[in-house]
């Protein structure tokens, strides 16, 4: 401490100022080691959720059980990978499987049997039923749509 | 010396006309704590109070996944094998509960033994102890929160202690337990005293606490107050006795990080209230004295009397603690003062030998 005070007494004030840079780095370099050391853990810990669910996103095809039995112009909804999906029997045995995430704020849209449409309610978006087209409100894009097949009265839906 | 820079700054000046941080600073470089041979136990209050923060700290990581209730034990099954490093949060957690608890006895008996109670620090000595045991119904709370097999007996045998009261006791248990059996009614009850009524208690006495020692400084040693004034030997709180502190706390992270990753916590098979308990089954650590007497009173007077009886000892023992500022209060240490000092090492005794004799007789795992 004397040494800082009357620095004419130092015999090399150069080294000593160059010691004490290299204190500081250290003792960064440390601190960062210990920040880095806690903070990677908790990172990863509230992260968990999030990378579980992209690696559910990567799920490229679902296969529905009961869905065959779908009577014609009713809907399902049903999860494809984390996020929510229908799928529609319509009145001519075509079917149709989109993405009912909303592409405009995220809601989930949901199928209209007496107008035959896609709609979300949140901000009046209209979808096209059998290409989930948009083609009303605010909506930007089409719903993302799937590949439907029916395997031994088992419907497959598989991403594009 | 040169006054500390106050001027260069318009943000620092603007900030510390409003809020007068040049107070705290002008308070922090002239505060002076005492320096001789006993200073090593100055250091165990801070890692008690380094440990609690590592206790919110991780707390507050685990209620971002835990739910109490029915699924209490299926979402510390997940925190502790399905969410990334979820074992090391809870393990953190649970390391450093009875870290903490550990420290806080040290600082206690050091506190005791260096008659830190006398005038003016009576306050100091019962907020302690208040913290102490609010320190010691957290751990009885968070133990049951897991309800594995191992928490849900431990509770259970916890929680028929009050019973054994006459009258009002059998009521006062169903009270904390939400019913006659321990439940997912119980789960909710101690979460919510785990981790709103408690800290909400717990804080301000702390506070309390933190601020006496401000008012009052350090209390020193008897053969320290012996010497003049001028012979006792103190160093600047900042930054001497702060970077020591801060070298302390590294040193308390260092070895919480070391248990927590070494040793990870584990977690027991769900609760099942029909099958038995099981063989080993035990309290944490600082409930095994009391757990230990509390076996052997009943050994001793079967039925209810036994276990009244070894509870009205420790609770005479407690009162006789809280008291002691009032009986020893002359410094230099006269009759009474011995008498405390014989006091604190019969306590201590039997705290110990209780302890490592409810280990000594425990089965082992099967």
């Amino acid at each position: 401490m004397s040494d800082e005070i009357r620095p004419e007494q130092n015999p090399s004030p150069e080294s000593d100022g160059s010691r004490r840079n290299f204190l500081k780095v250290a003792a960064g370099a440390l601190g960062a080691c210990y920040v880095g050391g806690m903070g990677y853990p908790v990172y990863r810990y509230l992260a968990s959720p999030v990378e579980k669910a992209e690696s559910a996103t990567a799920v490229k095809e679902v296969v529905l059980d009961q869905a065959a039995s779908l009577p014609k112009n009713t809907s399902l909804m049903f999860k494809f990978g984390s996020k929510p999906a229908m799928l529609i029997h319509h009145d001519d045995d075509t079917w149709t499987a989109v993405s009912a995430v909303c592409t405009h704020l995220g809601c989930t849209a949901g199928y209209e049997p007496n107008e035959k449409r896609i709609f979300c309610p949140c901000h009046g978006g209209v979808y096209d039923a059998k290409t989930g087209a948009n083609v009303a409100g605010p909506p930007p894009k089409p719903l993302e749509q799937f590949q439907v097949k029916n395997v031994d009265g088992k419907v497959v839906v598989s991403r594009a | 010396m040169p006054e500390p820079k106050k001027t260069n700054s318009g943000v620092y000046e603007w900030l510390d006309e409003r809020l007068g941080i040049s107070d705290i600073v002008e308070l922090a470089t002239h505060k002076r704590v005492p320096e001789h041979k006993h200073s090593f136990w100055y250091y165990w209050g801070g890692i008690t109070l380094f440990f609690f923060i590592v206790m919110c700290l991780s707390g507050v990581l685990l209620l971002v996944y835990y739910r109490p209730g029915d699924e209490a034990y299926e979402s510390v099954r997940q925190i502790t094998y399905d969410i990334h490093f979820g074992w090391l949060i809870r393990s953190t957690h649970s390391w450093a509960a009875n870290l903490m608890v550990a420290s806080a006895f040290v600082h206690m008996f050091s506190a005791y033994f260096m008659k830190a109670y006398r005038k003016p620090r009576e306050f100091l000595w019962w907020t302690g102890i208040v913290l102490l045991l609010l320190a010691m119904t957290f751990g009885f709370s968070g133990y049951l929160l897991p309800m594995d097999e191992l928490a849900f007996f431990a509770t259970k045998v916890g929680l028929s202690i009050p019973a054994v009261i006459p009258g009002v006791g059998p009521w006062i248990s169903d009270m904390i337990r939400g019913g006659p059996e321990i439940s997912s009614f119980t789960v909710s009850r101690f979460f919510a005293l785990h981790v709103v009524i408690l800290p909400a208690l717990f804080i301000p006495v702390l506070m309390m606490h933190l601020g006496l020692v401000q008012k009052h400084g350090m209390s020193i040693p008897e053969s320290e107050e012996a010497k003049p004034e001028h012979m006792r030997k103190t160093i600047p709180f900042f930054p001497n006795f702060a970077m020591k502190d801060l070298a302390v706390w590294l040193i308390a992270l260092n070895v919480l990080a070391l248990c927590a990753a070494l040793y990870p916590w584990d977690l027991g098979p769900a609760a099942d209230a029909l099958k038995p308990a099981p063989m080993d089954i035990h309290p944490e650590w600082y409930f095994m004295s009391s757990f230990q007497v509390l076996k052997l009173f009943g050994n001793w007077f079967p039925g209810a009397a036994g276990e009244f009886i070894g509870l009205g000892i420790f609770n005479l023992g407690l009162v006789l603690w809280v008291a002691i500022p009032f009986f020893d209060t002359k410094t230099p240490a006269g009759k009474w003062g011995r008498r405390a000092t014989w006091f604190g090492f019969f306590a201590l005794t039997i705290l110990v030998v209780t302890t490592v004799w409810g280990y000594a007789v425990l089965p082992p795992a099967p």
